[in-house]
């Protein structure tokens, strides 16, 4: 039986406006939806309250489901490691067999550095970590690249705050809760991060691009070859990523730079690390408090590191052969 | 009422579950992107917004149509989208779902599992052109896994749907 059409309910006119309000409200409710967009355009902080309050009441939650990831994720490894153990074993001895002798050179260029360094009156301070947490979720569904982080403002996080793991940058602090904060990913579209490649410190610019694929644009474009395989590291300008924090290895060359993959891998990392802003003083967003949503922080960002540009080239080649010595010893 | 001799005959199930149920789930669905999965490219299938249609389709009174707007701002919340996106974007499925169904007098599976794929699609390639507007979006072949993930989840979101009715509506 077809069924009954129920758009005209009879004569009842109660019914009849019934349906027309029903419509009338729908309506409403989609132009509401895109007044909130605009109010979110225009402020981008305006609605992160409840998205704050709500991230630190799903808190207990996901971190408890994270705690179950990572004891799984511990599990399988495990699991995994004793099959073909003998032949790992084997190459690992090799590996380490090479590695030790790489270290020692490392240490040694360690300590020339430092004490070129002091001849050239260059003080740096290895930036103690502001916090140590676990990324408790992601927004997976959205085409932004959002994860949680299980600190916040309570453990001393303050937006702008870049975050690494072992391997490598995954990103920067967006907006801070109590106990959560929001970390906008390396690999989100409009975060971009100064970058320089690790052997010959050439200065580049990492784009994400919404997947797991970072575009690197270099800022002269034509002259320099880039090969797959090579590692481009944070070079330090615009003062919010402290140098030499591994980001990406390239893939494939591009006709504006290259694509590469992440270093770090936001997925597999157990805890990660925040650390301070490498130089608050050059960050213009970072001492108003609020590097609220994308787009102004990040231009910020990009004109603070065009205005160093210059500045940053002496900076670049004291930096360079610590950087080389890195490289070697990550390889 | 006598707990102890419950009625055998002329049960009426429970008001408050045939009311909550629905809400319940799509809240929940909206809440899948807590799971501790910190995804490198879209992935994760908008749940709220495919419970809420399949509870559209099977039972095509129990939604006001204006019942987007609510759900969608909850959804907004969690999913890391600019507040206000998935409250215009539900909103708009969920009227174009209800003239679509004015057009065809009869539904089937496969015009059902086109019409929420259709939807799902247009809500995700919308959030996705949202975001491009408001700041900065990959292409939209970065969509394609979740598009496709989507699709072929549809069906058994409508099973969980059916076997939710079916308990929402036990006496």
């Amino acid at each position: 039986m077809a069924p009954p059409n129920k758009r005209r309910p009879g004569f009842s006119r109660k019914a009849q406006y019934k349906i027309f309000t029903g419509y009338l409200v729908a309506f409403l409710g989609a132009f509401g939806g895109l007044f909130l967009l605009a109010i979110s355009y225009l402020d981008p902080t305006a609605f992160s309250a409840i998205r704050k309050g709500a991230a630190d009441a799903t808190k207990p939650v996901t971190e408890f489901f994270t705690a179950a990831r990572s004891t799984g994720q511990k599990g399988t490894s495990k699991v995994s490691a004793y099959f073909d153990a003998a032949s790992k074993n084997a190459e690992m001895q090799r590996e380490l067999e090479k590695s030790r002798t790489q270290l020692i050179e490392a240490r040694a260029l360690k300590q020339e550095n430092e004490r070129l360094k002091s001849l050239l009156g260059l003080v740096e301070e290895e930036a103690k970590p502001v916090a140590i947490a676990r990324l408790i979720s992601s927004s997976s569904s959205s085409t932004r690249r959002f994860a949680t982080l299980g600190a916040g403002s309570n453990q001393g996080v303050e937006s702008g705050q870049p975050v690494r793991e072992q391997k490598g940058l995954i990103g920067r602090i967006l907006d801070v809760g109590a106990n959560t904060s929001r970390v906008l990913l390396l690999t989100d579209a409009s975060n971009v991060v100064p970058v320089k490649r690790a052997s010959d410190g050439i200065v580049a610019f990492a784009e994400g691009r919404g997947d797991d694929i970072i575009h690197i644009r270099l800022i002269n474009i034509g002259t320099i070859e880039i090969k797959p395989g090579d590692i481009f590291v944070t070079s330090g300008n615009g003062g919010l990523y402290s140098p030499n924090i591994p980001v990406a290895i390239v893939d494939r060359p591009a006709s504006d730079g290259a694509l590469g993959r992440p270093l770090s891998n936001p997925a597999g990392a157990d805890f990660v690390v925040v650390q301070p802003i490498y130089q608050p003083e050059l960050v213009p967003a970072a001492k108003g408090g609020s590097a609220d949503d994308s787009s102004d922080a990040q231009t910020a960002t990009e004109d603070t590191a065009e205005e160093n540009g210059a500045a940053a080239e002496t900076d670049e080649t004291a930096q360079t052969s610590q950087a080389g010595t890195d490289s070697e010893a990550a390889q | 009422m006598n707990t102890a001799y419950p009625k055998r005959i002329d049960r009426q199930p429970s008001t408050l579950r045939i009311i909550i149920i629905p809400i319940i789930s799509v809240l929940l669905g909206s809440m899948t992107v807590l799971v501790p999965y910190i995804a490198s490219m879209p992935l994760l299938p908008p749940f709220g917004l495919m419970i809420l249609i399949a509870w559209r389709l099977i039972r095509p009174g129990i939604w006001p149509i204006w019942i987007g707007f609510p759900l969608g701002l909850f959804d907004d919340i969690f999913s890391g989208q600019p507040f206000g996106s998935a409250a215009f974007l539900w909103s708009a499925v969920m009227i174009f779902i209800e003239i679509v169904d004015n057009r065809f007098l009869w539904r089937n599976f496969w015009q059902d599992w086109f019409l929420a794929s259709l939807s799902i699609m247009l809500a995700l390639v919308g959030g996705l052109w949202i975001n491009k507007v408001i700041s900065d979006a990959g292409n939209v072949t970065i969509l394609l896994p979740q598009i496709i993930l989507c699709i072929f989840l549809y069906p058994l979101v409508l099973r969980v749907v059916a076997w939710l009715d079916s308990k929402r509506l036990a006496r």
